[in-house]
């Protein structure tokens, strides 16, 4: 079980939060968008093992969405930050 | 045939009396506080609007995450950073929505939601303990106080949750559907503290 920070709540159970994959995922340009750029939109993922950066919703709390910068092999959250934030640097 | 004249009920009336009543002279009591006035409110607090909704319900918003504010019979809760749940006393809430929706001149929006939920009042010496059989919020007074609240589970329903007094007493918002199953669960949690004083 993972007690996750929401920037909003703070520290709550995982129970109350949904996964929402990975995030800071751009929709290319439609017109100028080969179809192997579709594909990778819609199906790749990094995968990674290690950090990885997602998107969490609070979904039995404030019902706000977010992003987690989280250890896929430790589970350590590494950073949490707002929707409208970028990516952290130096993690 | 004449028209059906529509009635508020409680979720929990058709309980028996037996069922519904717990004596306050106990280290936890419960009793259903039916039909408040809820309203759900939208709007920026940092806008203009949020003045002067401050002005219609009579004292201010809730300025930071998880807090309520309130007065005679009035609070505030805050939901999300641009959500706050209303309540008020039984019947009073087309008349708060009315003012309310004059205060905020679409630079927001009110909406009625008094029949979407219940809320049930646990208090007493034990009523953390009750709540932390099934809650996974830290209750403790250094960290959850009066005039706090939060929107979590309890033994799997959602609810809201706000702390109302230091006894230490609790409203618990609950959905309607889940209002009998959550009462009779607080009940069944409360009995092995409702021999101790
Ligand atoms: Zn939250």
């Amino acid at each position: 079980m993972l007690l996750i920070p929401c920037p909003w709540c703070g520290p709550r159970e995982e129970g109350e939060f949904a996964p929402g994959g990975e995030g800071h995922i751009r929709r290319p340009e439609p017109q100028a968008a080969s179809d192997q750029d579709w594909a990778e939109y819609l199906y790749y993922r990094t995968n990674p093992k290690g950090l990885h950066f997602e998107r969490w919703v609070h979904a039995a709390g404030c019902r706000r969405w977010f992003n987690v910068a989280r250890d896929t092999v430790t589970h350590e959250i590494r950073a949490v930050y707002k929707m409208s934030e970028n990516r952290p640097e130096g993690l | 045939m004449a028209d059906a004249v529509p009635v508020a009920r409680s979720p929990l009336a058709h309980l028996p009396e037996a069922a519904r009543e717990m004596r306050d002279d106990l280290a936890v009591s419960l009793r259903e506080r039916p039909l408040l006035g809820l309203l759900n409110l939208r709007l920026d607090a940092a806008s203009e609007a949020a003045q002067r909704v401050k002005a219609a319900l009579g004292f201010g918003l809730p300025g930071e995450p998880n807090r309520a504010t309130g007065e005679g019979g009035r609070s505030a809760l805050w939901l999300g950073p641009d959500e706050y749940l209303v309540v008020t006393e039984p019947g009073g809430e087309a008349a708060l929505a009315r003012s309310l929706a004059e205060a905020l001149q679409d630079r927001g929006a009110v909406t009625d939601v008094s029949d979407g939920r219940t809320a049930i009042e646990i208090a007493g010496s034990r009523a953390r303990d009750v709540l932390a059989t099934g809650c996974s919020l830290d209750l403790h007074p250094r960290v959850f106080r009066a005039g706090q609240c939060a929107q979590s589970g309890l033994a799997k329903a959602r609810i809201i949750l706000h702390q109302i007094d230091d006894r230490p007493g609790y409203r618990v918002f609950v959905e309607r559907s889940h209002a009998e199953y959550l009462w009779l669960w607080l009940m069944d949690a409360a009995a092995e503290y409702r021999a101790a004083t």
